[in-house]
This record gives structure tokens, sequence and C-alpha cells, in this order.
């Protein structure tokens, strides 16, 4: 099962509570499809400025590999505080790391809940690696 | 989805498949920059049993492609092969085809999305030619191996062929991994040298191994149809859906040199709006490269300052060239060497240069 600290949306964008503020990233399962395995098959990712202020849902930035494009989405709303940086020319560690080092952006969400998310158990599921 | 010869083959060798024009085919087996790099530099071996081939024979044979087709059949040397399209009447295609010309017949490649439009449309033309059509998609393997290493590769399993002396675009026959009498052409959509071959399909499985055992010494490795989208690209091939469609004429493309408006060759469908088209184009199929990291992809659009004026019809990146690059329609005073255009990304712009194609030609010996 993936880590059960954190919430999930079925477009394979997590979100973790940390203080304050929540963490965004995706999955493994989500580089896995755009990578194949091949973290330098990951060629951009494009996220927003701290600031912007986000709605639950809304596609806040892309991420790219050699031959696809994909959304990434807001699992909550709230305003963008920080930037992993360390990500934009960097990707690899995106690649190897996606739980913890591999970080997308920090949000001050504008309400706690996560009761419309998925759990861990609920994203595998969505995934089809439902536990026997 | 419908399944090679070779289907089976593709996982055990690390294959990811997915669904391609009708068929399940291996889009990759590692990274696909590293198959790119190993077609430039050594040698690949692709699976390209999808495409459709149709032999066509009768006493009219070579007079039915010379209407249905772009290129002029009857002037094709016997043992030569040229590119040509199949049009509509309006000049737009239904496909692009390579035309092998024999004695006593003329056998097509086709594209596996459109074979059995191609089929349909070649069918629909043949009242008054005493011509037969043979599918023999389903009794033939095609195997291409791509690459500077693909004659001494080849070589290791092929008698009573001297792949010396076959001249590029040209084809023959001998007995390759110990079956006799295979087609083997000096062709590919890689930009760089190699072969296709075409193997009955029951000795299929056998021959892909003995071709890989052989290729081992030069480095050799399966190559899927990412790579070899990028390959062509690089190349400055067109593929239909995107450089070539029901929209775009084969002119503005670039592929006047698949296209014979001599005399001799009669009239043909298609011929009088792609002449029309020669003497006055109105946009010009471009390469473009970009020093940004966004990938062009197709679909994106084009500006020139806020005016739209044009949409990527294919884009990778390359790492022959460096830097991601792409194709697209330009209308003729943008159509120039040096020209900056504007790639939209939902708003964000990253500019793109206007070059000559191909991206790449290899250094011919």
């Amino acid at each position: 099962m993936r880590p059960d600290d954190r919430h999930y949306l079925p477009s394979h964008e997590w979100v973790k509570t940390d203080g304050e503020t929540v963490v965004f990233g995706i999955t493994d399962f989500a580089v896995e499809e755009l990578s194949h395995g091949n973290e330098d098959d990951l060629v951009y990712c494009d996220l927003p400025e701290p600031g912007r202020k986000l709605t639950q849902g809304e596609t806040f930035g892309e991420i790219e590999s050699v031959k696809a494009v994909a959304d990434l989405n807001s699992p909550v709303a709230g305003e963008v505080v920080e930037v992993n940086k360390v990500i934009e020319d960097h990707l690899q560690v995106l690649a190897k790391d996606p739980w913890d080092k591999g970080w997308l952006i920090r949000v001050k969400p504008d309400d706690t809940s996560m009761s419309h998310l998925l759990n861990a158990e609920g994203y595998d599921a969505s995934v089809g690696e439902a536990d026997e | 989805m419908r399944h090679t010869p070779l289907h089976d083959e593709h996982e055990p060798l690390g294959g990811k498949l997915v669904e391609f024009g009708g068929w399940h085919m291996p889009v990759q087996y590692g990274p696909i920059l590293e198959e790119v790099r190993c077609v430039r530099e050594r040698v690949g071996l692709f699976d390209l049993s999808h495409m459709g081939r149709f032999n066509l024979t009768g006493p009219d044979a070579v007079a039915f492609v010379d209407r249905v087709a772009t290129c002029y059949c009857a002037r094709i040397p016997l043992g030569a092969i040229r590119y040509g399209l199949l049009c509509r009447p309006t000049g737009n295609p239904i496909d692009d085809i390579l035309v092998y010309r024999s004695e006593d017949e003329v056998f097509l490649v086709v594209n596996a999305g459109n074979a059995d439009a191609d089929r349909e449309w070649l069918l629909a033309h043949a009242d008054g030619f005493e011509v037969a059509l043979e599918d023999q998609t389903e009794d033939l393997a095609m195997i291409a191996l791509q690459g500077p290493l693909s004659e001494v590769s080849l070589a290791r399993v092929t008698e009573d062929l001297d792949l010396s002396k076959l001249g590029y675009y040209r084809f023959s026959h001998g007995t390759v991994c110990g079956c006799p009498n295979v087609r083997v052409s000096r062709t590919g959509y890689t930009g760089e040298d190699g072969f296709e071959i075409y193997i009955p399909t029951g000795l299929a499985v056998d021959a892909w191994r003995s071709l890989l055992e052989a290729g081992q010494a030069s480095g050799m490795a399966p190559i899927g149809l990412g790579a070899r989208d990028t390959l062509r690209l690089e190349a400055g091939m067109p593929l239909y859906g995107h450089e070539i469609d029901a929209e775009h004429n084969p002119i503005e493309a670039g592929l006047k040199f698949g296209v014979s408006f001599l005399e001799e060759k009669g009239d043909w469908i298609g011929r009088a709006p792609l002449e029309a088209l020669h003497a006055a184009p109105s946009r010009a199929l471009v390469g473009l490269v970009t020093e940004g990291k966004r990938v062009p992809r197709q679909g994106y659009s084009l500006f020139d300052g806020e005016e739209n004026v044009g949409t990527i019809c294919s884009g990778a990146v390359s790492p022959t060239v460096g830097k991601n690059i792409a194709t697209a329609y330009l209308p003729l005073h943008l159509a120039q060497t040096g020209q900056l255009v504007d790639m939209d990304l939902r708003g964000k712009r990253q500019a793109c240069t206007v070059v000559d194609l191909p991206f790449y030609s290899r250094k011919r010996s």
C-alpha cells in the first residue's frame, strides 16, 4: 500500500498535511506512467508562482515527459506559499522520490478538510492495485 | 487489437506495448532517447509487421499504380523502390506508400492505420484494369534493421545475397536466417542506412531471435515506435496523420519528389489540383527548433505576434539535434529560415526558430 499519511486524487496527485500548510506531489504511479521507469524521460515541470490562489481541482501546472504531458490538479483550495525549486532543473529527484524530496508545491489551505479525497487504500484500488 | 507474429517476443525484451493503428505494438523497450542514439550510432531492430503489404499482379498492375499513385511507376527500374502517395480527387492523400517494382508485380507498403482504407480505395478504382490485389500483411512479417551497423549485422545471417551491392531504395531476394527467397530492401524510416526484410509469418520468431543474436556484437537493440517517430522526424520524413492527411497535400508538405507531373504518366487521381498547388502554394511545411524545455506537440498553436499562423504537426525531444524539434505549416512569408514564431502553451509563449528540413541527414560514405 502507498503512504497512508496523506490523501490522493484519482488523477495521481497527493496532498500531505505539514503543520499549518499542506504539500502537493504526484504518485509513483504517475511517474511510472510518464517515464516508464526511465527517469531521464521526464523533461519539464511547470509550477505556479508563490502567491497564486488555487481552487479545488484546478489545474495548477503540467508535467511533461518525452512522449506525454499531464495536468497537475489541486487536491485542495489554497494559496501557493512555496515551490520546490530543486525539481525545476532536476526532475530525476521527482522520479527517484515522488513521496518526499520530489514534492511539488506547498500550499496554505483554505480548509483542512480532506474528506473529498481518497485515502491510500482507495487510491490503490483506483489504479487497480487493491489488496486482495 | 491485432497482434503481429512477433507480438509475444516484445514483453520479455522489456517492451511496453500500446495500441497503434489497430495493433498492439511496442512503443519502447528502454529509454526512448537511448533507443534513438542506438540507431544513430549502432543498429536497431524493429518489428514493423503492422505495416500493410499489398502485392499487385496482372498485365495492368503498373498502369493501375500510375492511375492511383503520385509516383511514376512505369519509370521505376526493376528492382527499385519509390515513394509515392495515394491521393483523393482533391489532391489530399489517403496514405503515403512505398512502391516496389518487379518484372511481373508491384508490391506496396502502406501505413497500418490506413491499410483497410487503402485496400478499399484501390479495389474501388481498379475497374478497367486487369490487376489482382493480394493482401500479404498477415502472410509476411516485416522487420527492419536501421543504423550504420545494419549491413554488417544482417550480413551475418544472409546467404546468396551481397548486401554491399544492394543500393539505396533497391531490393533483391536472398536467404536470411535460413529462410530462402526473402525480400530484402535497402530502405527505412529513420534517416540511417538500413534494411527492411519480409519473412514468412511462420518463420518470423526464429528470424527475429537470430537477428538479435547476430546483432549483439554490433550493439543491436530492439527499438519501439516511440524512437521510430523521433528518428523519422529528425530525418524530416512525414507521418500520415501529422504532416499529411485529408487536409494537407503532398506539395506543400515538401513531397514533390514523390509526385510526377510528367505527361507520359497520364492523368491520375488528384493530379490537376496538385499541379495547381505546385504553381501557387500558399503555405509550406517547415522545421522548427526551440531552445525552451517545453516539447512541441501536435495541435499546439503558433503565433506571429497576436496572429495565429499555424499549428504543430509533430514534435519531439531530439537527442541528435540536442534541442526540441517540430514540424508545422506556415504561410509562405513566414516559412523562411531564421524566422521566429511563438508556440502557445496555455497562454505562455515559447520562441521557436524556423530551420531547413531535414533536421538531420547522415553523412554518406
